[in-house]
């Protein structure tokens, strides 16, 4: 717990309260096979003094927090001020990296979760209806989309849904439409993503509430079918009552995984029209510019993100554990 | 993953390269950094022929390297002693102070390149190249004579081109470039603002110069072309594009050199496709005269934070790694080589007509990567229709602030 959480969380709080050093410039001549321009470079003998002095950089605060990159206070304001109506402000407001960030973060993390988890608890329903023989075969194959590789399983959709792929090229047969593209449209790139994300995590809540089936008392349930209660009602108020601690569980960890969304956004190529708090994260570590304080702030936004959205769910938990011993 | 990149790329070099006897170098270690493509693989296997009793060399060629370049260059002992770089992938290295100058180890030892192969920042070498490559125009010869048009020399004509093609119906969406968000899109936002005759900072400074005029209209003619371009361009790599292309769904498009060779022969193309594929040259746009594309070249470079005797061994085997004496048919179709001996192929016409024509280098300035980056980040929204060119210029020159005064390239 100390080395693997409490202290890689320390180490990202301070990186995120600091700096780069000012870079000390100077101009050169670069010649190379193309031939010869004058060019700036870092001055690295002046640049290693100042490291030497403040090995961890300036020290800023909370000015990270407040840049354009995250919170945005001052664009926020300038914005408010300037727009003359609630919906010019939100178009500046999405305009922000972390914002437009933030919207689909929340969107894609509001709409998979309890979408997965009806679609979870139908497929463990139906497989649990099914004959012993056909149900080990049933859920192998239900726990495939678990299974596959994240990454993998959008570039194979990523490959299927390009408007020459075969799901691209049926749905443009099926609306009569051959300029439908899944790809080009920010709404319809959402509704992918969102899609995907059920697809790939409800095998995991079916897994759950299949497991729970099980564990269903069969005497309430021929009390109930004596009763005369019709399949529906045994459902309703019989067996999901049973599941509902199950259903927090899920809730609680997807609502986290979902909030991290990451993999669809990459594999779809999707980060013209959606991008999420890990992607901003990923996108400031990658390549050659390592905007690391970036990135850190990033990362304590997050971490704070996911408390807040895991509040309701861990004080519901704390309760049912409080009422129950 | 190391290992098994490693393992990986010591399967497939095996037995690619002819042994060479220690090449002068007595004792140490080489671990190679680079790029993972045929040509850098060549180069690897080139000095892995160095190998003796004493003398042990590893590569790891990833497309990875630029992710891991700087945090093992910077650890004492550097984890590898060279890094094969581009024009963009030195600066990062130089901004750190991460790789040592080559004058005394050419002194002392020579090697069998020519003067204009060495890269030299302020009076000292830091980097021997050995191939360069651009992007430029690919088109199907077949295709544009059948619509009865000559091959551009402006984007002006590239558009003609395109709307000729496409009257025709032969092809739906017949120009093809990488527009995906982030670094492609930016790259060819680079390519076009620079044959406007853009400057990308404020003279002599790290202030960004793009949100005028020269932006507006780089802008105004990349979205001009995506009308002809697949509805999906803002998801579309190179390697998208060229599988377009290798499908023959595609009549001009503007592709790196090194990616374009394979089209010219391979098996997995549609038919009529490869004979008709011309790598031709860049072109220019607005009325000037610089081509719309940059310059690139590879070379290798030694860490700083290594000891002597690794430095030498990695000087030696990287210079037999480079010897005029690698070439050979299948060699030279890999690259457009600045090795003595490199005789040109059709695969490198693309690439050399861009040095004559004259195009820019990409530059080799500590704050260009950030700008590149802002651009990637930001673009996407001007060619989904959701902003207008200035205010996602704005936002560019916002996004390219915030970042460079959290490098300290810009004060407060």
């Amino acid at each position: 717990m100390l080395l693997f959480i409490f202290l890689p969380i320390i180490s990202v709080i301070t990186q995120s309260l600091f700096i780069d050093h000012e870079q000390v410039f100077v101009e050169v001549e670069n010649c190379n096979f193309f031939g010869c321009e004058k060019a700036m470079v870092v001055d690295n003998e002046a640049t290693e003094q100042l490291r030497a002095e403040q090995p961890l950089g300036r020290f800023v605060g909370l000015a990270n927090y407040f840049n354009r990159a995250h919170l945005a206070n001052s664009e926020i304001g300038t914005a408010w001020g300037n727009s003359e109506s609630m919906g010019g402000f939100f178009k500046e407001l999405f305009n922000l990296p972390l914002y437009r960030a933030l919207a689909f973060t929340l969107v894609f993390t509001f709409t998979v979760t309890p979408l997965l988890i009806i679609l979870g608890f139908c497929i463990a329903i139906g497989v649990n209806s099914l004959a012993q023989r056909v149900r080990g075969v049933v859920i192998f194959f239900s726990l495939l989309p678990m299974i596959v590789t994240p990454l993998v399983g959008s570039l194979i959709l990523f490959w299927m849904i390009d408007s020459r792929g075969i799901i691209g090229s049926s749905l443009q047969l099926l609306f009569d439409d051959p300029d439908l593209s899944l790809k080009a449209s920010a709404t319809l790139t959402w509704v992918t993503l969102i899609v995907y994300g059920v697809w790939h995590a409800a095998p995991f809540a079916f897994v759950v509430f299949y497991a729970g089936l099980q564990t269903v008392p069969q005497d309430t349930l021929e009390s109930a079918m004596i009763d005369g209660a019709s399949r529906w009602e045994r459902i309703r108020y019989v067996v999901i009552p049973h599941l509902a601690p199950l259903v927090t569980f899920v809730a609680l960890i997807q609502l986290m995984d979902n909030f991290r969304v990451f993999e669809p956004i990459v594999g779809f190529n999707a980060s013209a029209h959606a991008t999420s708090l890990s992607s901003m994260i990923y996108n400031d570590l990658d390549g050659e510019s390592r905007l690391l304080s970036s990135a850190a702030t990033s990362s304590v936004l997050t971490i704070i993100g996911v408390v807040i959205l895991l509040f309701p769910v861990l004080i519901r938990t704390w309760r049912d554990w409080d009422r129950k011993y | 993953m190391f290992k098994k990149v490693l393992i990986a790329a010591a399967i497939s070099l095996a037995g690619t390269h002819a042994a060479y006897a220690s090449c002068g170098i007595e004792k140490g270690n080489v671990n190679i950094l680079g790029n993972e493509f045929p040509a850098i693989q060549t180069i690897g296997a080139g000095a892995e022929a160095c190998a003796s009793d004493g003398v042990t060399i590893t590569t790891n060629l990833t497309k990875e390297h630029k992710n891991i370049q700087v945090p093992s260059l910077t650890a004492n002992p550097a984890e590898y002693t060279v890094a094969i770089v581009a024009n963009s992938s030195i600066v990062p290295l130089m901004n750190d102070d991460l790789i040592q100058p080559l004058d005394d180890l050419i002194a002392k030892h020579g090697g069998n390149f020519n003067d204009n192969q060495k890269i030299t920042i302020g009076g000292k070498v830091m980097a021997i190249g050995f191939m360069a490559n651009s992007q430029h125009i690919v088109y199907r010869k077949d295709l544009l004579e059948e619509a009865g048009v000559e091959a551009p020399n402006t984007y002006e004509e590239v558009l003609a081109v395109a709307q000729a093609v496409k009257d025709k119906g032969t092809v739906q969406y017949p120009f093809g470039a990488a527009y995906a968000a982030g670094w492609g899109l930016a790259q060819e936002f680079n390519n076009m603002f620079l044959g406007h005759g853009g400057e990308f900072f404020k003279d002599g400074t790290a202030m960004p110069n793009v949100n005028n005029e020269t932006g507006v209209a780089t802008l105004n003619m990349m979205k001009s072309l995506t009308d002809y371009m697949n509805p999906d361009f803002l998801t579309l790599n190179n390697n998208e594009i060229n599988a377009e292309w290798k499908a023959g769904n595609v009549a001009i498009m503007q592709m790196w050199g090194s990616r374009a060779g394979p089209l010219l022969d391979g098996d997995d193309l549609a038919p009529g496709v490869s004979e008709n594929t011309v790598l031709s040259h860049p072109v220019t746009v607005g009325g000037g005269d610089i081509p719309a594309t940059t310059l690139w070249w590879d070379g290798f470079t030694i860490a700083k934070n290594i000891s002597d005797e690794d430095a030498e061994a990695s000087y030696l085997a990287m210079v037999n790694a480079i010897d005029p004496s690698i070439m050979n048919d299948e060699v030279a179709t890999q690259a457009v080589w600045m090795i003595d001996g490199y005789k040109p192929t059709p695969a490198s016409a693309g690439v050399f007509a861009t040095i004559e024509a004259g195009a820019k280098p990409y530059p080799m300035i500590p704050y260009a990567s950030l700008l590149h980056t802002a651009l990637g980040a930001e673009l996407p929204d001007f060619f989904s229709g959701k902003e207008s060119a200035e205010q996602t210029l704005a936002d560019v020159e916002a996004a390219y602030m915030t970042a460079a005064k959290e490098k300290g390239f810009i004060s407060e």
